[in-house]
């Protein structure tokens, strides 16, 4: 086993995760002007841009879930109770006293275990909570007869509300979260870049070299 | 530079108060439509006669137009009656009550100057059956000289008459006879712009600044648009004219084929119900709000435009008060156009005006219920004189602009009813307006129906609701989103539907922002005991 610079983001992967964070952005700016709680635009233009911001976005995830799918990358989101304690009271209390983080990132594995739970648990649960509130919000019109006098709508609008606070918070924790370990730059760089430094096994370093080699930079020592 | 910009504010500073003192500008000529008839009335030989009389004129106009009086006996130009089909409330000037001039009844020959026709002076009677009866030309007259006499029972002036020191000349009847053609503005203003006695005071959206209106006060009629005259909308049949107070259709498919009747007179009528043109997105949302807000709402955003004010209170309770035991008057509201209007006269009371009045809005499904004489009331609220129907529930409701009109009217205070009153008849020892006597003018007013009276009476605050509909703004005048969606936006008060923007009670958001709080604090927290280990949680 060895310590390799090999991409682990792919184009598409960085790709969707910057335009992805750019919508998010937008969509928690103009939703919370359209909602009211603060008055930075005027309730047209954040209407207006919300609204092909979040199509946007829709038509992003429709490509994230089809390259999720078809290149195996949802493997690397399949929950695991393996290291999950361990991540978890490295970040309660080892980190305080200068503990290493317990995970070593492999190539099949390249979220640890509390990681791609949250992430798990954001693309499952708070992704479609957003946008199928979202989309009735859109459609109100097409059920708003079926429904007339009983406000659904109001509803509809909660739920919308309360995803994009918890999104909001994931954010937060998702920023903290890069400066911890690594430097925040070291953090970042890879979803630019696409290289992190992960351990191969053997089979994988000369799968990579022999078959991927634009995947795999050539040996140097790290640090 | 700035020398130059003050001399501009001294000019338009100087203009403004010229403008402003000078006398009230004569009424404003409405730019005429041009006739397509085949008949040049000035040929007929019938009508080459000195009529001495309205019916006299009716008369010769019945020898061709054979079916016209019948048709118009029909309509509720005529009746001032209306069985409402859904409340089955019996409606129209001759039942109702408002909270302006208060009932017809009793005070008939002055009432009944805008009835269309001659010598109704009894309302528990129909109005008089012969056909000559009918008064063709109040509608029909071209030349702006017809003009039905205030106290003539729906006469002209037949001999030169004085009134407030300036001679009033009768028409020329063989010249208006000669002279007939479709209503214009006009016409249709003579009655509906002085309802309640003067220039706008009822209605707020119909006043003399629809004869020649820019487009900014009335974009369908303006003088250099449109110039559309009253019945370009409310089209007739038969006499029949389209659109009404009583019933009012809120919506139309306006999907009618070439040729096809449209009877109702609703924007919708001609611009549809996706009236905002292409498949921008704003469009497309902005039609899918036809279904819940009446166009009305925001393309009317403000009424009693161009100049005329409209009354926005009147306190019978303060009628009566004389000095040195006569009659006077304060006019203490100047107007848009210069005019000066009375903020108290004994006969009336006191009253307020409102200029560019932004409206009152409600759920409304084009029903409106009267509270009639006969029913009961709690005088210890404000009392609707009539009541909005509709609700966020019934798709046929649309949020619409209305005038509330404020009010503090008679009532008797042991059956708690309204009351009528007789307010007009200067030879009479009833008439208020003559002699200032409540308790006189009530029982009379109350008589006259044969209405129950308990003999005691006090005055009841009211609102009485007028759905806005015309003066109708330009395209870029409408209202934009945020006037609405808004905290304490336009429809703040307005129930049942959930509006982005508006209808945010706070609270979530409050829940919300704190959860955010807490974990900035949380990871402040987390980094600071970071630092303060000094380690950092670096791998090596």
């Amino acid at each position: 086993m060895s310590t390799r610079r090999v991409i682990m983001f792919t184009k598409f992967e960085r790709f969707w995760h910057w335009s992805q964070m750019t919508l998010i952005f937008i969509l928690l700016f103009t939703g919370f002007a359209i909602r009211g709680t603060h008055s930075l635009m005027s309730f047209e233009t954040s209407g207006m841009l919300h609204t092909f911001a979040a199509l946007a976005l829709i038509v992003l995830w429709i490509f994230a879930i089809f390259w999720h799918f078809t290149t195996g990358t949802w493997r690397h989101y399949v929950p695991t109770s393996n290291g999950l304690f361990r991540v978890a009271r490295y970040y309660a209390f080892g980190i305080f006293k200068g503990e290493h983080h317990p995970y070593r990132k492999t190539y099949q594995r390249k979220h640890n275990p509390l990681q791609a739970l949250s992430y798990l648990g954001l693309k499952i649960f708070l992704f479609p909570a957003i946008w199928v509130s979202g989309l009735l919000y859109l459609s109100y019109p097409m059920w708003s007869n079926l429904t007339a006098g009983k406000n659904w709508l109001e509803g509809v609008a909660t739920i919308h509300v309360i995803s994009a606070f918890a999104i909001l918070i994931f954010i937060i924790a998702h920023i903290y979260l890069l400066t911890t370990g690594h430097s925040f730059k070291e953090h970042v760089k890879p979803m630019i870049t696409g290289y992190d430094d992960v351990d191969l096994t053997e089979a994988e370093e000369s799968y990579l070299q022999q078959d991927e080699p634009g995947h795999i930079k050539p040996e140097v020592t790290i640090k | 530079m700035k020398f130059k910009y003050s001399i501009v504010f001294f000019i338009a500073l100087f203009f403004g108060i010229a403008q402003a003192e000078s006398p009230p500008k004569a009424i404003v000529k409405a730019p005429k439509h041009t006739s397509t008839s085949t008949a040049d009335h000035s040929k007929f030989e019938i009508l080459q006669q000195q009529f001495k009389s309205g019916p006299e004129l009716t008369a010769a106009c019945l020898t061709c137009h054979t079916k016209a009086a019948h048709q118009v006996k029909q309509s509720l130009h005529w009746k001032w009656e209306f069985e409402h089909p859904e409340t089955g409330q019996m409606l129209g000037k001759r039942h109702v009550l408002n909270s302006f001039c208060g009932n017809v009844a009793s005070n008939e020959p002055r009432c009944t100057s805008c009835h269309v026709g001659y010598d109704w002076k009894d309302m528990n009677k129909a109005p008089p059956p012969e056909d000559n009866k009918v008064d063709c030309v109040v509608c029909h007259d071209t030349t702006g000289t017809y003009s039905k006499w205030p106290t003539g029972a729906g006469h002209p002036l037949y001999e030169p008459k004085e009134s407030n020191g300036v001679m009033q000349m009768p028409p020329d009847l063989s010249k208006v006879a000669q002279s007939v053609g479709l209503p214009e503005r006009e016409n249709c203003g003579s009655c509906h712009f002085f309802g309640g006695g003067a220039d706008n005071v009822k209605h707020g959206d119909l006043s003399t600044a629809l004869l020649a209106p820019d487009k900014h006060v009335d974009v369908h009629m303006a003088a250099d648009g449109l110039n559309f005259a009253c019945t370009t909308c409310h089209i007739s049949t038969e006499h029949m004219i389209e659109g009404s107070r009583y019933a009012v259709n809120t919506h139309d498919d306006g999907n009618k084929k070439p040729g096809e009747r449209r009877d109702v007179a609703t924007c919708e009528s001609c611009h549809t119900n996706k009236p905002h043109p292409d498949n921008s997105l704003k469009h497309v949302k902005l039609n899918n709000h036809t279904e819940k807000v009446a166009c009305q709402t925001c393309h009317i955003p403000e009424f009693a435009k161009g100049g005329v004010a409209t009354k926005t209170s009147w306190r019978w309770s303060e009628a009566g008060k004389l000095k040195d035991g006569k009659p006077y008057s304060e006019e203490n509201y100047t107007q848009g156009n210069g005019k000066h209007l009375h903020t108290y006269l004994s006969t009336k009371g006191t009253f307020e005006y409102g200029e560019n009045v932004v409206p009152y809005y409600s759920w409304f499904d084009g029903q409106v219920q009267y509270t009639l004489q006969s029913e009961k009331i709690d005088p210890t609220k404000v009392v609707d004189v009539n009541r909005i129907e509709g609700s966020a529930a019934d798709p046929d409701s649309r949020i619409w602009p209305f005038k509330r009109m404020s009010g503090s009217q008679a009532y008797d205070k042991v059956k708690n009813t309204l009351v009528l009153s007789n307010v007009w008849g200067p030879t009479t020892d009833t008439a208020f307006w003559t002699n200032f006597d409540w308790a006189k003018a009530i029982q009379a007013g109350m008589d006259s129906v044969g209405a129950d009276y308990s003999g005691e009476f006090g005055f009841v605050d009211t609102y009485m609701y007028w759905p806005i509909t015309h003066m109708v703004a330009p395209k870029d005048e409408a209202l934009d989103c945020a006037s609405c969606h808004a905290k304490d936006g336009r429809l703040a008060d307005i129930k049942g539907v959930y509006m982005p923007g508006q209808s945010n009670n706070g609270t979530l958001d409050k829940l919300g922002i704190l959860a955010v709080l807490l974990t900035l604090l949380g990871v402040i927290g987390h980094g600071l005991m970071r630092l303060v280990f000094k380690k950092g949680g670096k791998q090596s």
